[in-house]
């Protein structure tokens, strides 16, 4: 493998990225509502809301209700608002957290491959001394290298919004737990693989960016499929389920990726310039 | 010393669908030679490129670049050949000097000399001022220097130059054509270039082919191209404005002469010659019948006057040009 002209195309994908605001932009803003804001919100004015008249908290009471036994006992000995805040924070916010890899990849690997044919950029680098593997391999790891690293400042942003801002109710560090640990490491790469290869497939077909964003965007579905699951007491975040979760998507990752292997040859694509 | 050749094609094609881009193409270029490849748009020249390069498979035919078999040793024959593509390509949100230095960093130059090269290419093309803006900024003509420079960045023995000089004003043609014939130095470099440009093939090429939807139809010196394809001759006679009549009369009763035409508004007969020879007979009929001759000037026969009879069909051109394949 010529690793030197990987790093040169992962570079030349990151620094394009990083001068779009159309891609640079949901990079931004999404992994600071959703790892900084939310839970910086929630820690702090869940106690001050749960003091007004008529607040509800929606189906939180159902979730808490249907725990199983097991996540059940890592709440025993909390106060009503302190369940609460774990209940939400710890479990029911896990899924939402799986949408930054994802989304992260997408958005990158839309701009890397779709993004490219649009800018007319493909055709120069399709006559470098570069494998057909090489040029993917490339091409994947400038999508999925962010998208891990966006994840892991995430959950760290993540990890002290959460652990400030309901300091005030829990006066003591209760986040994270094991189950987090493998969401982080095991599912969160999964997660941004599979927004990427999707990505590849769908960008074999759209022209430009915005049309393989729209197209691929519906890769987010299964995460709102977990959330709702959650929400409805069907699926609960314990570590065991998001290792096997993991597992599945490292899977369906493998097979995509076998997919765009086969779809991602210079001859294929120089025919369609 | 017999020259090396540095592509050797034949029997090549390749179809899409039910359309053949290149139709059994058989063509030798040589170590040192500029060869033109004309041809309309869709005749098939970005997909000659393609093809040799090795980023597009033939369906039928056999091709040697430098060597080396480009669908099988296509990683390595590109390590030694460049490719300025018919749109310039270029990152444009980055910079010149960024576009050069990752494109370096692709075509494995040494670590130790990406820096000094790059430097040196900008320079050379005149971008160095700008070399930090993002390409995104940059004027047609820059942006197509930049291109070429990115070509040549890792010291290609062959260049593939598809369309260079389109859509650049005449300075930068004429500097990109000084470029051209730089590259080609002292003949260790060659050139397969792509163009519309008439002129410009005329200008640089040793040799030049005549492509016609996907089919070679000529192939050779601007100047035996121009000799072999472009008769019958023109030329233009100027005389004293009183001895039009005389000079018309005179040639009328001429033989050899294929027609007569008066340009009126400057006083010049436009005269059609089977040939060169006619001249010498031409001029002196006119002195002894008592004509003032100002000006006879021969049109010499371009490799325009060739490309627009070639693509004409007309009669004996089918033959001619198998002829000229052939030889």
């Amino acid at each position: 493998m010529n690793w030197r002209a990987m790093r040169a195309i992962i570079r030349r994908d990151l620094l394009g990225v990083s001068r779009s605001k159309g891609v640079l932009l949901p990079i931004i803003i999404v992994p600071l509502v959703i790892m900084v804001l939310i839970p910086l919100g929630v820690g702090l004015l869940m106690p001050i809301l749960s003091d007004v008249p008529g607040f509800d908290m929606g189906d939180m009471d159902l979730f808490i209700a249907q725990m199983p036994e097991a996540m059940l006992a890592e709440l025993e000995g909390l106060d009503d608002m302190q369940t609460l805040i774990v209940a939400f924070l710890v479990y029911f916010f896990a899924p939402m957290y799986l949408i930054l890899p994802l989304m992260v990849a997408s958005v990158i690997a839309a701009d890397s491959f779709a993004g490219e044919k649009e800018r007319k950029t493909l055709e120069a680098l399709v006559y470098t001394p570069t494998t057909d593997l090489e040029l993917f391999a490339g091409k994947l790891l400038s999508a999925w290298l962010p998208a891990g690293a966006v994840a892991i400042i995430g959950f760290v942003a993540y990890a002290l919004s959460t652990n400030i801002g309901a300091w005030g109710t829990m006066g003591r560090v209760f986040f994270p737990n094991l189950m987090w640990i493998v969401l982080v490491l095991w599912v969160a790469p999964a997660a941004a693989g599979l927004g990427l290869s999707s990505m590849v497939l769908v960008s074999a077909r759209a022209n430009t960016f915005q049309e393989a964003y729209q197209i691929g965007g519906v890769v987010v579905l299964p995460i709102v499929m977990l959330m709702v699951g959650q929400a409805m007491g069907v699926v609960y975040f314990g570590a065991g389920l998001v290792a096997a979760l993991g597992a599945v998507l490292w899977i369906i990752d493998a097979l995509l990726i076998w997919l765009g292997v086969r779809t991602f040859q210079r001859s294929e694509i120089i025919a369609r310039l | 010393m017999p020259q090396q050749s540095v592509i050797a094609v034949e029997n090549l094609t390749r179809r899409f669908g039910d359309t053949v881009a290149v139709d059994d193409l058989s063509l030798n270029v040589d170590q040192g030679e500029i060869l033109g490849y004309l041809g309309h748009n869709g005749a098939g020249k970005t997909t000659t490129v393609r093809l040799l390069n090795g980023v597009l498979a033939p369906h039928h035919g056999t091709i040697s670049v430098l060597g080396l078999d480009p669908l099988h040793d296509g990683v390595a024959l590109r390590r030694r050949t460049g490719v300025l593509t018919e749109t310039p390509s270029l990152d444009e949100r980055l910079s010149a000097r960024e576009n050069l230095t990752l494109y370096a960093e692709m075509y494995c130059v040494p670590g130790s000399q990406v820096r000094e090269r790059v430097q040196t290419l900008l320079e050379t093309f005149e971008l160095a001022d700008r070399a930090h803006e993002r390409v995104g900024g940059y004027s047609r003509g820059m942006k197509q220097r930049l291109a070429i420079a990115r070509a040549l960045i890792h010291e290609p023995e062959l260049l593939f130059l598809d369309e260079p000089t389109s859509g650049l004003d005449p300075v930068a043609t004429r500097q990109m054509q000084d470029l051209i014939r730089d590259f080609v130095g002292r003949g260790e470099r060659t050139v397969f270039l792509c163009t519309h440009n008439l002129t410009e093939a005329q200008r640089l090429c040793d040799r030049v082919c005549v492509l016609e939807r996907g089919r070679l139809v000529a192939m050779g010196a601007p100047r035996e191209l121009a000799e072999a394809f472009a008769a019958p001759l023109r030329l233009d006679l100027e005389v004293s404005p009183g001895h039009l009549n005389l000079a018309h009369e005179t040639l009328a009763r001429m033989p050899g002469i294929e027609s007569i035409e008066l340009v009126e508004s400057e006083a010049v007969l436009t005269i059609t010659v089977t040939g060169r020879e006619a001249i010498p007979a031409l001029n002196a009929a006119l002195v002894q019948a008592g004509a003032a001759v100002y000006r006879l000037v021969p049109h010499e026969p371009t490799l325009e006057d060739v490309y627009f009879r070639l693509h004409q069909d007309q009669p004996g051109v089918a033959e001619q040009r198998q002829r000229m394949v052939e030889a």
